[in-house]
């Protein structure tokens, strides 16, 4: 059996979450019946909920990479908010809320006090979303990189900051409607030529590892995840979530969004070691901007009357130059 | 309980929070009916054998295949496979090769001497096949699984009907008919070899039989009043294949005229270019597209150096010269004569018009009925005469090997209920899986694997079978193309896309259950699922 495993033709569940048709061992964290549910059910997200998903998703991973011998710090945000309502949690594991911006300090803190009680084996992870990581946390997680401090920190990116009612943050696309950029004047939705893609600011750092990732691809994720793991000193990953309530999509198109959020090239998947980038992943089944843009209401007003607004144009050549720096093409074979 | 500082409460887990009370839609696993299977014309289970295919089980896959066909290794070469022209990954690349996973299957298990299972017990009941062609062996292989004590009566001098006298041996090779027939003799039918049942009603009476299936076949070549003078060499299509059985291949000439356009007519053409005749050509009425002819048959027809005269009629016979009349289609596609002729030599001429049904057996059986030239069958496969069923060529249906197996296969069904006094009841059909049910997404690329073909230049010197077969690697590779629609095959995603955790696993062979207590309605499983064998349901309020 092990011979015909090796070979790549798993037409079938080549991508799914599990596949019978390979070793117990090589199956994906999420197909396990002992997988640990670290984020387990009764939590109050909302359905279809991309956040929810990508955490256990992360965490699991992280705690499979760890032997179970894992803290988590959390910021404030939807993750904390939706989890943990005091007294009930849904941790299934040891975890730690502190403030909104200060995950990545408390990360560093746990971590020191493992190192100094001779803890070193348990590992810290330090998650939140993309408002408590690139906006309001960011000197400490800049801070965090810059000491090579041992923590695995995870970004949960659903571009804005959805539990106070979906407002801008430094990840919220260009367009997209929020509560603070409502679609007015000229220039409706968020203004473009703003915001940050921290992934590369974390690699500017020249941390041991950096990498993106999605909800919509579980076996690069996992892998990520448990790379990760495998380094000591500062990481960063942050993963594409979907959110059903702040872009204004259906619950059950959480997946199929961060896939076309792939597949068109607007959030590129790669990964770096020590500053340099390492790997991207190729777009499977390339596709235009607009098939994504139009199953999200915060993007309503660029297709508005049934007539195309300029603006997916630019939000395409965004996406077309992400294609580019990043090399997210297939090459032809026998092309350079 | 001591509590930390500002802690009052004690911790508790969210599972108290029952979130399935959110729900407006509820997922639900069903199973839909593969395209495959639903157009299988034996009713085969085409996606379950390929299940076990996958994962390398191959005889369990032959156990699940034999269940409705007991004749793969013989259908995997000859069946014209509406299953592939249904299959749903033609919508994503190509049809799975699930003809040519069957024939691995088939001939591995005469290869390994896999063997039928005897049946569990004996009714008591004697049923009689009469005729040893697809039908009959199919009816007599599941009479007998139902434990019945069947006696296979066969006119000719080895079993196998049009499949050994009609279709070439380049098609399908001598000895798998032997094998294959061989395995359901050894179940205990009785095979009775050059036993022509002349009347129906006397073979019941004198054997007792409780009932009877009968498949003769249909043997006796159409004609058509073509004026023949001098010593013109007119044969028919079915003799001439029957003789191609016997010790010495029939004299055609150099040069040989094939009047029809079946696959009776190709597979005539292509025999007599490998018998040696330099032209064969193939005269048909209408055109090309309206060939009954397969045209995977045509097109390796004319690889073979056949050559085709469409839109035309032959009119006289005089020596070996051929007297053509050419024909136009009119507005509703007739062929119509244009009074244009022209002369064809040829050394002799083979007749490919179709065939009848010798029916004279059922003379003396009370409330048959013959419809154009067929026998007139209920649902139930049963005749106007109680307790005697019919199939095959001589029922009406399209003729074909595999019709007849299914016909085999359903008549015996009918005729064990019929014994046992309670009707055969069909379980009702699931939903058609649809390919639009489907998200390929999770599919992986995986062109079809192409059969090897013997060279055209071989062909012509020796009845070497065309079409070769796949080996181990292949035939997993293609069976894996499968996509399962309709039906769950634990691909675990609904168990791994579920933000809440609600999917529950219930370990391998045993699928999932959703937990109602907690699953709020999102619709991610039903939507991630690959085969399409979740809907979301309204809840009632």
């Amino acid at each position: 059996m092990n011979e015909i495993q090796k070979l790549k033709f798993y037409q079938k569940g080549t991508l799914t979450v599990g596949n019978r048709l390979v070793d117990e061992a090589q199956r994906n964290v999420q197909a396990s019946l002992s997988r640990s549910n670290s984020l387990t059910c009764g939590h109050r997200a909302c359905q279809g909920c991309g956040e929810a998903l990508g955490a256990r998703y992360a965490i699991d991973a992280a705690m499979r990479a760890s032997g179970n011998n894992l803290i988590a710090v959390n910021a404030t945000g939807c993750l904390e908010v939706f989890t943990t309502p005091y007294p009930e949690t849904s941790w299934q594991m040891p975890w730690m809320h502190s403030l909104f911006g200060n995950a990545a300090a408390v990360a560093t803190g746990v971590a020191a006090a493992m190192r100094v009680t001779n803890r070193a084996g348990t590992r810290v992870v330090a998650q939140g979303g993309d408002g408590g990581t690139t906006d309001i946390g960011f000197g400490c997680l800049s801070g965090m990189f810059e000491r090579n401090d041992d923590v695995l920190y995870i970004c949960y990116d659903n571009e804005g900051y959805m539990n106070t009612g979906v407002q801008r943050s430094s990840a919220t696309p260009p367009a997209a409607r929020t509560a603070t950029t409502p679609v007015l004047g000229d220039e409706p939705g968020n203004v473009f030529g703003t915001g940050k893609f921290v992934p590369k600011i974390a690699v500017a750092h020249d941390i041991p590892y950096v990498a993106t990732a999605s909800v919509a691809d579980l076996h690069d994720l996992e892998m990520k995840v448990t790379k990760a793991m495998g380094f000591r000193g500062a990481r960063y990953i942050q993963i594409n979530v979907p959110c059903p309530l702040g872009w204004g999509a259906a619950s059950h198109d959480t997946i199929r969004l961060a896939r076309l959020a792939i597949e068109t090239g607007l959030f590129p998947i790669f990964e770096a070691e020590n500053g340099r980038f390492t790997h991207v992943r190729k777009i499977r089944q390339r596709k235009s901007v607009a098939e994504y843009l139009k199953l999200q209401r915060r993007f309503a007003h660029l297709f508005k009357g049934g007539k195309e607004d300029p603006r997916v144009a630019r939000i395409q050549a965004i996406a077309d130059r992400h294609i580019a720096d990043f090399g997210l093409l297939e090459t032809p074979a026998g092309a350079a | 309980m001591k509590h930390p500082y500002a802690i009052a409460l004690d911790v508790g887990t969210s599972r108290r929070n029952l979130t399935g009370s959110w729900r407006t839609l509820r997922p639900e696993y069903v199973d839909r009916l593969p395209p495959c299977n639903n157009a299988c014309p034996a009713g085969e289970d085409i996606q379950g054998w390929l299940f076990h295919a996958e994962s390398g089980d191959y005889e369990a896959a032959w156990r699940a295949l034999t269940l409705n066909n007991p004749l793969p290794a013989i259908m995997g070469r000859v069946c014209y496979h509406p299953c592939e022209n249904a299959c749903n990954r033609a919508s994503i690349d190509v049809a799975v090769g699930i003809n040519s996973v069957e024939r691995f299957l088939g001939d591995l298990a005469i290869e390994k001497g896999w063997a039928f299972a005897p049946p569990p017990s004996e009714s008591g009941k004697k049923v009689l096949v009469v005729g040893a062609g697809p039908a009959g062996l199919s009816a007599a292989y599941h009479l007998r699984r139902l434990g019945h004590q069947v006696t296979l009566r066969e006119a000719g001098p080895l079993a196998g009907g049009m499949m050994r006298f009609g279709i070439p041996k380049y098609r399908l090779p001598r000895q798998i008919i032997d094998a294959e027939v061989k395995r359901i003799t050894a179940m205990g039918v009785e095979l009775v070899l050059d036993s022509k049942v002349d009347d129906i009603e006397q073979a019941m009476k004198d054997g007792g039989f409780d009932a009877a299936f009968l498949a003769v076949g249909a043997h006796i070549a159409k004609r058509a009043y073509v004026p023949a003078a001098g010593a013109a060499k007119v044969l028919d299509a079915v003799q001439f294949l029957r003789s191609m059985e016997g010790e010495a291949p029939p004299l055609l000439g150099r040069k040989v005229v094939v009047y029809g356009g079946g696959n009776t007519a190709i597979d005539v053409a292509r025999t007599a270019r490998r018998l040696g005749a330099e032209e064969a050509i193939i005269v048909y009425r209408r055109t090309r597209e309206k060939m009954p002819a397969h045209d995977f048959e045509v097109e390796e027809a004319l690889e073979e150096g056949v050559s085709m005269k469409w839109l035309s009629t032959i009119k006289t016979v005089d020596g070996g010269t051929l007297q053509i009349e050419k024909m136009a289609l009119d507005d509703k596609g007739f062929p119509q004569p244009t009074g244009e002729f022209e002369t064809l030599e040829a050394d002799s001429l083979v007749l490919a018009l179709g065939q009848d049904v010798d029916l004279s057996l059922l003379d003396n059986a009370p409330g048959i009925v013959i419809q154009d030239g067929v026998v007139k069958v209920g649902p139930d496969m049963m005749t106007g005469r109680a307790g005697v069923f019919a199939g095959g060529d001589m029922a009406p249906s399209e003729r074909t090997v595999t019709v007849a197996v299914g016909h085999g296969k359903k008549a015996a069904r009918y005729i064990d209920g019929y014994l046992r006094g309670e009707p055969y009841a069909a379980a009702p059909k699931h939903g058609l899986a649809s390919a639009d049910r489907l998200n390929s997404w999770y599919y992986e690329d995986a062109p079809a694997t192409v059969r090897p073909m013997l060279n055209a230049a071989r062909r012509i010197n020796s009845f070497e079978e065309v079409q070769g077969g796949l080996d181990e690697t292949n035939a997993l590779y293609e069976a894996r193309r499968c996509l399962s629609c309709g039906n769950c095959f634990e691909c675990d995603n609904c168990y791994g896309v579920c933000p809440d955790n609600a999917v529950i696993k219930l370990g391998a062979g045993n699928r999932f259950r959703i937990d109602y207590d907690y699953c709020k309605g999102c619709g991610l499983c039903a939507a991630e699922c690959p085969c399409g064998a979740i809907d979301m349901v309204p809840e009632t309020i």
